[in-house]
């Protein structure tokens, strides 16, 4: 394979990962943690499509193309969840909104 | 010499990922944060093209880059200030054992890695030059994958009908 090992791009993969996750656990903002989950979605997308090159067979790209579309799904979900909060007044801080905490 | 030109290729759409990934997290404005993330995904689908996953490398420029991150700076803008919530002011601990517990979850793929270098990820097969395009995709959805991509559909009209319930204000609200 010209250029990179596949394990390069595992590691570019499994950096993104925690990048993403210290997002998600360090920021209050809900916008931000949506994106943050964007960044660790699509990092296991680039490890599938990784092992799919790996293999030489594109079911791991089949996956990750399934994934994209779950993540579509989420992302309309959770706007549509922000800008619900936004209308009722609800300050937007993942740590205050705690209604449902057992 | 082909081989470098690929090298420098990977190294600068690895820096892009890795940079601009790093600015959403830290950057304190939603706008640019979502600005970032654009590069963050542009810079991921060169990399996806180097991995011979063409179909893949339009298919996140057009739903992501496009229309997801549209959503975003949309929302973005309605929300306006209020979107701009601070970092973590909690007590530090929590702060120190987020960080902590990011870098325990990168060390353990990197060792995974390590581990696994030697004898399994290196020459790959050879491919032949429609690995990853649309027809070959498409054939595989439309036979091994057809469930699902059947449920792909099913699961983006739920996503729908939940964003449009969501967004209509309820009948005791609105006045």
């Amino acid at each position: 394979m010209d250029g990179p090992d596949v394990g390069w791009y595992l590691i570019v993969a499994a950096l993104m990962f925690g990048i993403g996750a210290l997002g998600v656990m360090l920021r209050r903002s809900p916008l931000i943690v949506l994106l943050s989950l964007e960044i660790m979605l699509n990092a296991a997308n680039l490890t599938l499509i990784a092992f799919s090159r790996q293999h030489g067979s594109l079911d791991g790209q089949i996956f990750a193309l399934s994934v994209m579309a779950v993540a579509a799904a989420e992302v309309a979900i959770g706007l549509g969840l922000i800008v619900a909060m936004a209308r009722r007044r609800i300050v937007l801080d993942v740590d205050q909104a705690s209604a449902l905490r057992g | 010499m082909g081989n470098v030109l690929v090298w420098i290729v990977w190294f600068l759409a690895a820096g892009g990922c890795i940079g601009s990934g790093v600015a959403v997290v830290s950057v304190t404005n939603p706008f640019y944060s979502a600005l970032a993330l654009i590069g963050n995904l542009a810079s991921l689908a060169v990399l996806y093209l180097l991995l011979a996953a063409e179909f893949l490398a339009a298919a996140q420029v057009l739903v992501y880059a496009g229309a997801v991150m549209v959503m975003f700076l949309f929302v973005v803008a309605y929300l306006g200030g209020r979107a701009d919530a601070p970092w973590a002011g909690g007590p530090p601990l929590l702060r120190t054992a987020a960080v902590v517990a990011a870098a325990a979850l990168l060390v353990e793929v990197v060792v995974v890695l390590g581990l696994a270098w030697g004898d399994n990820l290196q020459d790959p097969p050879q491919i032949s030059d429609s690995f990853g395009s649309p027809a070959e995709i498409g054939e595989l959805f439309l036979t091994d994958h057809l469930l699902a991509f059947e449920i792909t559909s099913i699961v983006l009209l739920v996503a729908a009908i939940g964003g449009v319930v969501l967004g209509t204000t309820p009948e005791k609200d609105a006045e």
